[in-house]
């Protein structure tokens, strides 16, 4: 994705958000594109199908900065966005995977 | 009864049963079966643009003119890359158009087949949501949908991109879905209503601020009556132009960049702005820290994403804007509000909009007010982008909801001839005058054909400076009057380029009386372009240099 900018750099904590999307080509593009465009960085994207696979889970590590409410409110307004919730960075979902991205 | 289709006649179909009766476009090899099937439609008209970027605008004129959501079609690739400057602009303007593309068969697709391109991945960031059909009978979903999506909550483009293959699908079909609707959002919180009611009864110094939210939600009338029982002094953004009459008692005209010195100061005075369907765009802020400092803020949008999104509202109400405003007129007191609307009067007086040689008809100011005097407000007024444009924004009495078609968030040199084409094809009753400076006319001048075809009641008023107006001015102010690339060299004789294209057209430059030649061919049905040369010196004043609060503005 994009290099760190200040605004970036600046930023001390991160977030993770959990976003229920339909799960059809072209969706993980639409909610991406909201952070590339503006130049956020994203950490951590991790996506599966959730249940019978017509709908799909999104987890993302971004920077906690001062844009992330509007981000939310761009990504609620997706039509194949279903609901997003924000959580801690300490949340399991990406701790957990740190096994997998050892130097 | 089923009968068996071609996902081509299914789209065909639905159009129709969405009560789609023209619409604007250029076939090519991977939209030939829709093509096919539109040609045996017999409800609905084409209209054959000469580049995609046209019927796009064409599509924009009839859905700002009438409400209503406009199609327009191309083919792949090319077709499809031509169409996305005109799909930007209403995602900017929140303009519900529904774009069809052809695209090459779905087995060939990541192949970099002839004219091949990633329709589906380029329109991502310019729509609000676009749709890459994978068979006929999702058709029947999309396209209903597709409208749904465009007219619903803030309105925007849709596009729909369908392999050749499946337009060539035949399915067996059954029922056909109901057309897609605009879906209408919760109703606006109760709460927030009455506080909001309450900040404006209390409110000594209240601005109301329109943007092109009211205009889209036909809450226009609404808004004058909650204007005139609360005395509230409005301004209106560019998009939100004809919401009130300019010359009614409480408007303040256009806010902004280039809006009057009165406009701008009572602002800087006010102590509640109470903005409805605007998104505090910074051509109408300025520096935004610097304005309205003094004010409390309510917002109300439809797009709960523009609250707070500029600035932090006091009471942001997220809500049809019709529906809010209804529910807030009962609660808001009656109130001469002497004191303050004295004070507005006073700012009126001293520091009006300033309009040199008005009773000249071929001064910038003087050909727009004799255009005026030829129309009444019936007529609709659609701008291309550049000094013209704010000079007819700041001139022009524009007094009801849709008469006037600009682009405003994009800001689109070539918008204004087709998108006066498309608006007098959705209205032909009405005479559309297209204001037009030589450096916009020639970015979408191959449709002036179209309009000969077409015979549409167009008059194009071509304000001819012989240059990028507003980059002169720019580079006059504020780059050391170093012109660069601003001054055409090399000029078209325009009357002769309209004769060829085969329209009527008159020069008042060489009229033995220019106001009877522009009379005449205003009242001439049909479409014409009418040239007048105008002063390369003139500036559109007032202005905000860029970055500067509003309040700093220079010029008369």
């Amino acid at each position: 994705m994009n290099a760190i900018n200040r605004n970036e750099q600046r930023a001390l904590a991160r977030a993770v958000l959990e976003i229920d999307v339909n799960n059809h080509p072209g969706v993980m593009s639409h909610v991406i594109g909201l952070f590339s465009r503006r130049t956020y960085n994203v950490e951590g994207i991790l996506c599966l199908p959730v249940g019978d696979g017509s709908c799909s889970r999104i987890w993302l590590l971004v920077n906690e900065d001062a844009r992330l409410p509007q981000m939310m409110k761009q990504a609620e307004k997706l039509e194949d966005v279903i609901a997003i919730r924000r959580h801690h960075a300490d949340h399991a979902v990406f701790s957990e995977l740190e096994d997998f991205f050892r130097p | 009864m089923t009968e068996t289709l071609t996902g081509a006649q299914i789209a065909i179909r639905l159009l129709e049963r969405q009560g789609v009766r023209t619409l604007a476009g250029i076939p090519g090899g991977a939209i030939l079966p829709i093509y096919d099937a539109l040609g045996q439609s017999s409800i609905i008209h084409h209209v054959l643009a000469r580049h995609e970027q046209g019927a796009g605008f064409m599509a924009q004129g009839m859905a700002r003119a009438t409400g209503q959501a406009a199609v327009c079609m191309a083919s792949s690739g090319p077709g499809a890359t031509n169409l996305l400057t005109a799909i930007a602009d209403a995602k900017l303007d929140s303009i519900p158009v529904v774009a069809i593309t052809g695209q090459v068969p779905r087995a060939m697709i990541g192949t970099d087949a002839f004219q091949e391109v990633d329709t589906y991945g380029l329109s991502i960031p310019i729509t609000k949501h676009n749709f890459l059909v994978n068979s006929a009978e999702e058709l029947l979903e999309v396209i209903p949908r597709a409208f749904e999506i465009a007219l619903s909550g803030r309105p925007g483009p849709v596009l729909v991109d369908i392999p050749k293959d499946v337009q060539m699908q035949p399915i067996e079909i059954a029922d056909w879905p109901a057309p897609g609707v605009r879906q209408m959002p919760p109703p606006a919180d109760a709460l927030a209503i009455s506080e909001a009611a309450a900040m404006i009864n209390a409110a000594k110094r209240p601005i109301l601020y329109l943007g092109g939210g009211v205009v889209h939600a036909g809450a226009a009338t609404v808004a004058v009556d909650l204007a005139e029982k609360a005395n509230l002094p409005t301004v209106m953004t560019l998009m939100a132009l004809g919401a009130m009459p300019v010359d009614h008692r409480l408007s303040l005209g256009m806010l902004g960049m280039h809006g009057a010195r009165c406009t701008n100061l009572a602002l800087d005075e006010c102590d509640l702005l109470i903005a409805v369907g605007a998104r505090f765009d910074d051509r109408a802020t300025g520096k935004v820290a610097a304005f309205c400092p003094q004010a409390k803020i309510i917002h109300i949008d439809i797009d709960a994403a523009e609250l707070d999104k500029i600035k932090t509202a006091h009471v942001g109400i997220a809500a049809d804007v019709q529906e809010a405003l209804e529910r807030l007129l009962p609660l808001v007191s009656e109130n001469a509000r002497r004191e303050w609307n004295t004070r507005v009067d006073e700012l009126k007086r001293d520091f009006p909009q300033h309009m040199p040689d008005l009773d000249q008809p071929l001064s910038h100011f003087g050909l727009i007010r004799t255009v005026a005097v030829c129309l009444d407000d019936e007529a609709v007024i659609a701008t291309d982008v550049g000094q013209h444009q704010m000079w007819v924004a700041q001139g022009y009495p524009l007094r009801r909801p849709r008469q006037w078609l600009t682009s405003g968030g994009l800001g689109t040199m070539g918008f204004g001839v087709p998108a006066a084409i498309g608006a007098a094809l959705a209205e032909p009753q009405r005479t559309v005058v297209c204001f037009t400076g030589d450096g916009s006319i020639l970015m979408n001048i191959q449709e002036l054909v179209t309009a000969a075809e077409e015979n549409v009641n167009v008059k194009i008023v071509l304000m001819d400076n012989a240059s990028l107006g507003l980059v002169h001015q720019q580079q006059t102010l504020f780059y050391g009057e170093r012109l660069f690339a601003s001054q055409f060299k090399a000029t078209p004789d325009f009357v002769k380029v309209a004769q060829g294209f085969g329209i009527a057209a008159v020069d008042l430059d060489t009229a033995a009386n220019p106001c009877a030649a522009l009379m005449e061919a205003i009242a001439r049905p049909g479409p014409c372009l009418i040239h007048a040369s105008i002063d390369v010196q003139q500036k559109v004043f007032p202005m905000v240099p860029p970055g500067a609060a509003n309040r700093d503005m220079i010029g008369a």
